[in-house]
């Protein structure tokens, strides 16, 4: 079974987002990418299942501009086989959406066949939680996202997700769609004779239109602003002034 | 213009607060139907057609429809959604789960998390961890939507408006339910709670948690957690207060041994009053603080029990 595991370029989490001063979006121009944590946990998922000899290849598909070529070898220092890059964007504002992503990511999918992808559940810039559910729809197969423990059984998948109200364990008929959450597994860090390697991978390069998907965005952005900034308070000396300063407010 | 509303059940019975505060946000874009979905839902049904605004209720009862099963919901909404502009649901994780599915089979990119509305194509929603927040004109013929409830107010009674049965959910087969680990609490649930307390790795143990679960009872409030603590066992997952665990918006947030990172932020920074307890006068959490203590926490949490209320 091969297992297909897309990939984003993301701003580094630890990364102090600037909004640009026109409104015209975030800057990201010499900003540290990384890539995006979800799909680092994706990642480890499938290289542990091709350890345990479920999976018999690991795919790292990422979409965007050609950088996305860093991403791509850190999956692949991390154990992944091969690698697809579809450059979809030069500048690396333009945010290639779900929806888009995920008709490149089916195309891929009728021609690599794989039994399972595993996704991230959500990229941590646009905060969408939404392509692996698209791609699901749009092959017509089940889905199980926030997974946070995962088994293959026969032709089916045993996932544990993450929900509201606790957790939910399903079961779906393979192939399948899993996103994943926080706390399925903790990515390996790649070492240095596996970067090295990695070099080495086979990584394909495509474009968005040999897979004949139009990216043109569906949302348009009109403006991106800052959010209302909250003002520090005060710092209390004790226990008592704490008390009495919510009383004050009425809030206790 | 008309808008479908996928209104919250679980287990039978409607999410009130997160699908009144959801009728809200849709009333501005039209007439909304609220759509009650599972293996029972009548009952959700008849509690949907009180909330004030809501013109009529769909009540689907189908064992298919039970445990919100995205594939089987998904294909319900979609028989359904030629009669509507807006086909729109609260952000939790059942809508969150089924509302991207939607989009898809209707060709449509759907808004995440949306938590404005400027006017029917137009809409904000927070991004980078509510670093920014975009505002996004969508120019798809259907709008699909998932609100986040914090931000807005629910919505007051009405007389019950006209409930009718829809039939003929499509039995996927793609997928079934095993088991649900739901933690019985009488405490009030996180996002609709009006003060939280929330605890972080430097609580230090599941067994020292107990501290803030005390402090919560006292006050009569819901229990949050940051990130850390959940990965290290303390708290549950749906205690996860953040960027990718739950939005809250209380009249009063405690948040105890957390240093708060932006991902924590991006789940609390819109309550009302923040007080944090750290013993850190570093901890970036004091910097959105209206009132901040640096205290041991272990000493802090307890006499704060003791002396309120
Ligand atoms: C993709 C991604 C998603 C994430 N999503 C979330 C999310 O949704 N929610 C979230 O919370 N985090 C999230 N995080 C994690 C986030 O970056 C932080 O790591 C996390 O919030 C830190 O938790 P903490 O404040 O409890 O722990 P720490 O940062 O370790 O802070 C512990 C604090 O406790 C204080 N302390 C220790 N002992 C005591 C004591 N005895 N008395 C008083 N104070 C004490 C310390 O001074 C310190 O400030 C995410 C991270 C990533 C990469
Ligand atoms: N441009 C992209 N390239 C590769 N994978 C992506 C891309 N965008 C989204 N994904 C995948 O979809 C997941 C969810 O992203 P999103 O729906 O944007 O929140 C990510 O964690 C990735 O696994």
């Amino acid at each position: 079974m091969k297992v297909l595991v897309p990939v984003k370029r993301v701003i580094d989490y630890n990364v102090k987002v600037r909004v640009k001063a026109d409104g015209s979006g975030v800057d990201l121009a010499n900003v540290k990418m990384s890539m995006n944590p979800f799909d680092e946990i994706a990642v480890e998922e499938a290289i542990r299942l091709k350890e345990a000899g479920v999976a018999s290849e690991v795919i790292a598909v990422s979409i965007g501009v050609k950088q996305a070529q860093e991403t791509l070898r850190t999956a692949l220092a991390m154990g992944a086989d091969r690698a697809i890059l579809v450059i979809a964007a030069d500048d690396v504002h333009q945010d290639i959406e779900p929806l888009a992503v995920a008709k490149i990511l089916a195309k891929i999918v009728e021609e690599e066949q794989p039994g399972l992808v595993l996704a991230g559940k959500q990229a941590i810039d646009n905060d969408m939680n939404a392509t692996g559910q698209m791609l699901s729809a749009l092959l017509g197969w089940s889905q199980a996202t926030f997974a946070s423990d995962l088994k293959i059984e026969g032709d089916s998948a045993v996932v544990t997700r993450e929900v509201d109200g606790g957790l939910q364990t399903i079961k779906v008929k393979m192939p399948t769609i899993v996103t994943v959450d926080l706390r399925l597994n903790e990515p390996r860090y790649a070492s240095l004779p596996n970067i090295m390697k990695a070099k080495k991978k086979p990584l394909d390069e495509k474009t968005a239109a040999d897979y004949g998907v139009d990216v043109t965005p569906r949302l348009q952005v009109v403006k991106t602003t800052e959010p209302e900034a909250r003002q520090a308070g005060e710092m209390v000396p004790d226990v008592d002034t704490l008390v009495a300063k919510l009383k004050e407010k009425g809030v206790v | 213009m008309a808008v479908l509303l996928l209104g919250e059940v679980n287990d039978g019975a409607l999410a009130l607060d997160a699908t009144a505060k959801t009728v809200s946000a849709a009333k501005a874009l039209g007439d909304v139907t609220v759509l009650c979905a599972g293996a029972s839902a009548a009952a959700a049904g008849e509690a949907a057609a009180k909330i004030d605004g809501v013109s009529k209720v769909l009540v689907a009862e189908d064992a298919a429809l039970g445990h919100r099963l995205a594939e089987s919901t998904a294909a319900l909404i979609v028989s359904l959604a030629g009669d509507y502009d807006h086909i729109v649901a609260p952000a939790t994780t059942d809508a969150k789960n089924v509302m991207p599915r939607v989009a898809a089979l209707l060709d449509v990119m759907v808004i995440s998390d949306a938590s404005g509305v400027i006017d029917a194509d137009t809409f904000e929603r927070p991004i980078y961890a509510g670093n920014a927040v975009q505002t996004v004109k969508s120019s798809d013929a259907k709008k699909v939507i998932t609100f986040r409830t914090s931000t807005f107010e629910a919505a007051g009674e009405q007389a019950a408006a006209p409930i009718e049965t829809v039939g003929g959910a499509a039995v996927s087969g793609l997928s079934e339910w095993v088991e649900d680990k739901v933690a019985a609490s009488d405490r009030p649930e996180l996002t609709s709670a009006g003060i939280v307390v929330s605890g972080g790795r430097g609580v230090g143990s599941e067994e020292d948690f107990k501290i803030i679960e005390a402090l919560a009872d006292k006050l009569g409030a819901a229990v949050g957690a940051s990130r850390a603590a959940v990965d290290s066992g303390y708290a549950p997952n749906d205690w996860q207060v953040g960027q990718t665990g739950k939005v809250v918006a209380p009249e009063l947030y405690i948040a105890v041994g957390i240093s708060g990172a932006i991902q924590h932020l991006a789940g609390m920074k819109d309550s009302k009053i923040i007080v944090a307890i750290n013993k850190d006068e570093e901890a970036p959490i004091f910097q959105v603080a209206d009132y901040g203590l640096v205290a041991d926490l272990f000493t802090a949490v307890p006499e704060l029990t003791e002396k309120l209320g």
